[in-house]
């Protein structure tokens, strides 16, 4: 415990060291605010417009977390069905590529303009990034049974429905979770740059990616500063959410745990 | 004469590559037998138990187990295969149970089966734990709980203790004597090791390779009941050398064929 202690404390020294030699270096370089502005403008920007910032990072937040659901869901759904029809998944798998190659700033206008602005667009963009990752590990795992196992539950008679989901898909666990670490990264990448093109409901209020622009425009860099910080923040989560979960439903039986019984 | 429990007919199996793995094999075992199949690598002996228990079909010939095809009589059999093969995701008593549950054996009777079953192998302390918290030789023990469990009459076996340390392996050999006193089944044992072959068995069948064919069938001439005890005994060493000269005279007769052929092995 007094180890974590002081390795926080090593840490916060080096933040605090970094945010001076900022601080320093725009009034030393004579700087224009709206050019770099240093650190203590930015924390003031978070503070005044708190109630501001927070909305922009909660309606990113939903359409995020959206995109990452649906593609989890769907992807899953996919991914069951090219395990189980072997011909379509050689016909169709190809296309999940593209899916993953497709610049997703070049397609996302085309999205806002088919579904229109606002967050269920916004959440499309972010589902499609995220939907190729799921499907592809997903599938890996569907497949990549042992053969004995599946020798053992043939012995059984077991139905194929009964391969699906007593093996198959718990088989594929972990390879869903690392799709789901991936696209979760992504997943706030994806409604970012969607909300940089869907125009708000509202003037002024919108998600991060909205608000960037917005910000960028009125040349605020203090509060563009903040937003960024607020994006970083909210991708980093989202990856936590992720690891968090991989943990919680692995680590009884994969990775973690070790041989602890004497025989 | 009584009818055969496992009756293998004329059988051949060439692989989709061409390379025949086994060539009109015939051969019985009878009920409450325990056979043990012995053979270099390459002789099919793995292939023969995958074929009684119709994992696989033969190329031609007939295989019926208990008067039926195999596929029809799986639910009389249990394999055991090299690896204990268990379901990571699953606790012990949860990967016991599996065979019961995907037969949809109601949940309580289940439950009394499997605990009575890890009782029988020693298992219960560690029914909730997950096989990657137990040795090698314990998730053995966990495949085997699990392959009995559902009372079968035929027990086919592949190399199940091949992966282990000798005494883990000398210990299992002795708790499925044990079983088999009790629950007379019959067993298909595939082994590369001769010590126990003869230690488990009634009858060994050697195996000579390419293609695979029966070389010679003989009797464990040891009595019963058998225990640790009869490893040291004189005429246990005897059987043991006894059996190793035949899969020897097999083997040379194979290098023999190979140099007048100009064969490369």
């Amino acid at each position: 415990m007094t180890r974590l202690l002081w390795f926080a404390l090593k840490s916060m020294v080096v933040l605090a060291g970094l945010l001076a030699l900022w601080q320093l270096a725009v009034i030393e370089l004579k700087i224009p605010q709206y050019i770099l502005p240093g650190p203590v403008p930015v924390a003031e920007a978070v503070v005044e417009r708190f109630s501001e910032l927070l909305t922009s990072f909660v309606l990113t937040t939903e359409a995020a977390a959206m995109g990452l659901a649906a593609s989890v869901l769907i992807g899953v759904a996919v991914a069951l069905v090219f395990a189980q029809w072997s011909a379509l998944r050689q016909l169709l798998f190809p296309y999940t590529i593209l899916l993953q190659t497709v610049p997703i700033v070049a397609i996302a206008p085309l999205i806002i303009m088919w579904a229109g602005s606002g967050i269920y667009s916004v959440a499309l963009i972010a589902f499609i990034i995220c939907l190729a990752p799921i499907i592809a590990n997903t599938t890996q795992g569907l497949i990549s049974v042992e053969e004995n196992l599946l020798h053992l539950f043939l012995m059984h008679n077991a139905t194929r429905m009964q391969v699906l989901f007593k093996l198959r898909l718990p088989n594929a666990m972990p390879n869903l979770f690392v799709g789901i670490r991936i696209s979760s990264g992504i997943a706030v990448v994806g409604a970012i740059v969607g909300e940089l093109f869907a125009s708000s409901s509202r003037v002024g209020v919108g998600g991060l990616g909205y608000a960037i622009t917005y910000a960028s425009a009125q040349l605020e860099t203090d509060y563009l500063f903040a937003l960024v910080l607020a994006a970083t923040a909210l991708g980093f989560a989202f990856f936590f959410v992720g690891m968090f979960l991989e943990w919680y439903f692995l680590h009884n039986w994969h990775e973690s745990s070790r041989s602890d019984i004497p025989e | 004469m009584v009818s055969a429990e496992v009756a293998i007919d004329g059988v051949s199996k060439q692989f989709r590559s061409g390379a025949l793995a086994l060539q009109k094999i015939s051969m019985r075992v009878d009920k409450g037998e325990f056979v043990s199949l012995l053979g270099p690598s390459g002789c099919g002996k793995s292939t023969l138990l995958r074929l009684v228990s119709g994992l696989t079909n033969p190329t031609s010939g007939a295989v019926k187990v208990n008067g039926m095809t195999p596929a029809a009589a799986r639910p009389l059999m249990s394999f055991i295969f090299q690896d204990a093969t268990l379901l990571p995701w699953r606790t012990v008593e949860q990967n016991v149970g599996l065979g019961l549950e995907l037969e949809h054996t109601a949940k309580a009777l289940r439950e009394e089966k499997v605990a009575k079953m890890l009782e029988l192998v020693g298992l219960t302390h560690v029914a909730t734990h997950f096989p990657r918290q137990l040795s090698g030789g314990m998730k053995m023990r966990v495949s085997i709980a699990r392959a009995l469990v559902s009372r079968p009459r035929i027990l086919l076996l592949d190399e199940p203790f091949a992966a282990l340390d000798e005494m883990s392996r000398d210990r299992l050999n002795e708790e499925l004597l044990r079983l088999y006193a009790e629950q007379h089944w019959t067993v298909l044992f595939v082994t590369h090791s001769v010590a126990e072959a003869v230690f488990l068995s009634t009858r060994v069948v050697i195996l000579a390779p390419h293609p695979g064919r029966i070389a010679q069938v003989a009797p464990v001439e040891l009595p019963w009941p058998r225990t640790a005890e009869l490893r040291l005994t004189p005429a246990f060493e005897h059987e043991v050398s006894r059996i190793s000269r035949m899969l020897r005279g097999v083997h040379s007769a194979q290098v023999e064929m190979l140099a007048t052929d100009g064969g490369v092995a």
